[in-house]
């Protein structure tokens, strides 16, 4: 088979409009950015929290952090947009879902925040149970003999420290967020997998488009990366942590 | 709050299974090509010729940063061009599958190797075994047993995974949900069921992971 490139097709008009196929990509890019930090802000919050539970003494709270894990974790994320989307609606009283399912506005964004910022809460909780169960536990034992209460330890002297050591594995999963944005495609997001998508058929040049698409993946997955190091070199606990420049 | 009719679940029952066996097949197929491919990008990746491990980094690296979502939508694109046929969504999952997992793969297999003590291979040349047999007699069947676990995670994961097929219209678990959702006009009642076949099998398959992995420490 031939295959015909025609590396100007993004400067060319869509055949249903007067946008360019640029156009196209960069609103993708630009959803694609809304969803996955709305969504990493909603995950490290959640994330922080539900961790944190799975490390105290406390039996119920382990067991609720643990089920909140293995809820998201055990589900694709694909299924879970579904469940978001048609699903969770159905469940709400009578009015709430009239209004969520006729006049919520940027009502598969909202969804798709929602359902990536949750998906990857469960991933954070896991590292920073790890990040609090790696400290010392002179740390724990010390913070409590101050005179702290339990909460206080963990936001004055646990968390603080693990944090900075759950940076390496927080970057991946920042970068995975980006990465997994890419689902909201099938719940009507307009982000770059979407436009991908309606690109290839639109215009037939699919080659060109997916190179476009990858280099753009491409630049966040970097950008995200390069981020989090300069993150975690200025955060790095003096003393704690090996390597040093 | 709607009314349900989970009554659909019973006719849906066949469409399920059948689609339920290809997601298996989908994910054993590609666990298998996965690991033995993944295993020799690990041995490219660790090999001192270094436009071998250079190449096999970049492919793993070039995996490893898009969605997979998008690598599927590559395949399906570009098969048809290498093959000179248009292939089946199923086939072109199928292949796509095994090749990005691979580079998964090939990350857990890499460290796995790297885990294995260096006394290892020094007693195993000291016995005269060459390169070959040591890696193959000796290396990797420790670094695979230290890493079981860390590859059955991997694998349940793909298995989550393979429901991105939806993407070219692939005819899995989810799919067959779909189809009988939209057939019945019971949408909702078989995302729910998709979702609890899901997270039944995965979940199971995680508990029975943690068991192995208990039992693999204690004899190491």
């Amino acid at each position: 088979m031939n295959y015909h490139w025609n590396w100007s097709i993004f400067l060319e008009q869509v055949k249903s409009g007067d946008e360019t196929y640029l156009d196209w990509l960069l609103t993708g890019l630009g959803w694609t950015l809304a969803l996955s930090l709305t969504a990493w802000a909603l995950a490290l919050t959640i994330g922080i929290v539900v961790g944190a539970l799975r490390s105290t003494p406390s039996r119920l709270l382990v067991a609720i952090g643990n089920a909140w894990v293995e809820l998201f974790r055990n589900i694709p994320l694909l299924v879970q947009m579904f469940l978001w989307f048609f699903v969770v609606p159905e469940f709400l009283p009578r009015d709430w879902s009239l209004w969520v399912k006729q006049e919520m506005p940027a009502k598969e964004f909202v969804t798709a925040a929602l359902c990536l910022g949750f998906f990857t809460s469960a991933r954070i909780a896991e590292q920073v149970r790890a990040g609090v169960g790696s400290l010392p536990r002179g740390q724990r034992d010390a913070a409590l003999a101050l005179g702290l209460t339990l909460p206080q330890a963990y936001r004055q002297v646990l968390l603080p420290q693990a944090l900075r050591i759950v940076i390496p594995p927080l970057t991946s999963e920042f970068m995975n967020v980006f990465k997994n944005s890419s689902v909201a495609f099938a719940i009507g997001v307009l982000e770059l997998t979407f436009q991908a998508r309606q690109m290839q058929e639109d215009s037939e040049q699919g080659i060109e488009t997916y190179l476009a698409v990858t280099l753009l993946y491409f630049i966040c997955a970097f950008s995200a990366n390069r981020g989090m190091a300069w993150i975690e070199a200025r955060s790095r606990v003096p003393g704690l942590i090996a390597r040093t420049n | 709050m709607g009314e349900f009719d989970f009554s659909v679940w019973g006719p849906s029952l066949p469409f399920i299974r059948d689609g339920l066996l290809f997601t298996l097949r989908l994910t054993l197929v590609a666990m298998t090509g996965g690991i033995v491919i993944g295993t020799l990008l690990a041995l490219a990746r660790l090999s001192p010729i270094a436009p071998l491990s250079r190449v096999a980094g970049a492919y793993v690296d070039l995996m490893r940063s898009i969605p997979l979502v998008l690598v599927i939508l590559w395949f399906f694109l570009i098969i048809p061009f290498l093959t000179g046929s248009p292939v089946g969504a199923e086939t072109s999952a199928i292949i796509t599958f095994t090749a990005f997992e691979a580079a998964f793969y090939c990350e857990i297999m890499r460290s796995g190797i790297q885990s294995v003590p260096r006394g290892q291979l020094n007693a195993a040349q000291a016995l005269g075994l060459g390169r070959a047999q040591t890696m193959v007699h000796v290396i990797l069947p420790q670094a695979m047993r230290n890493m079981l676990p860390v590859l059955l995670t991997q694998t349940i994961v793909l298995f989550q995974d393979t429901s991105l097929v939806y993407a070219i219209g692939a005819k899995d678990m989810l799919k067959a949900a779909d189809v009988v959702g939209k057939n019945y006009n019971r949408p909702v009642e078989m995302i729910v069921l998709s979702a609890l076949i899901y997270f039944a099998i995965c979940f199971g398959l995680s508990l029975a992971v943690k068991q192995l992995q208990k039992r693999v420490a204690i004899i190491r």
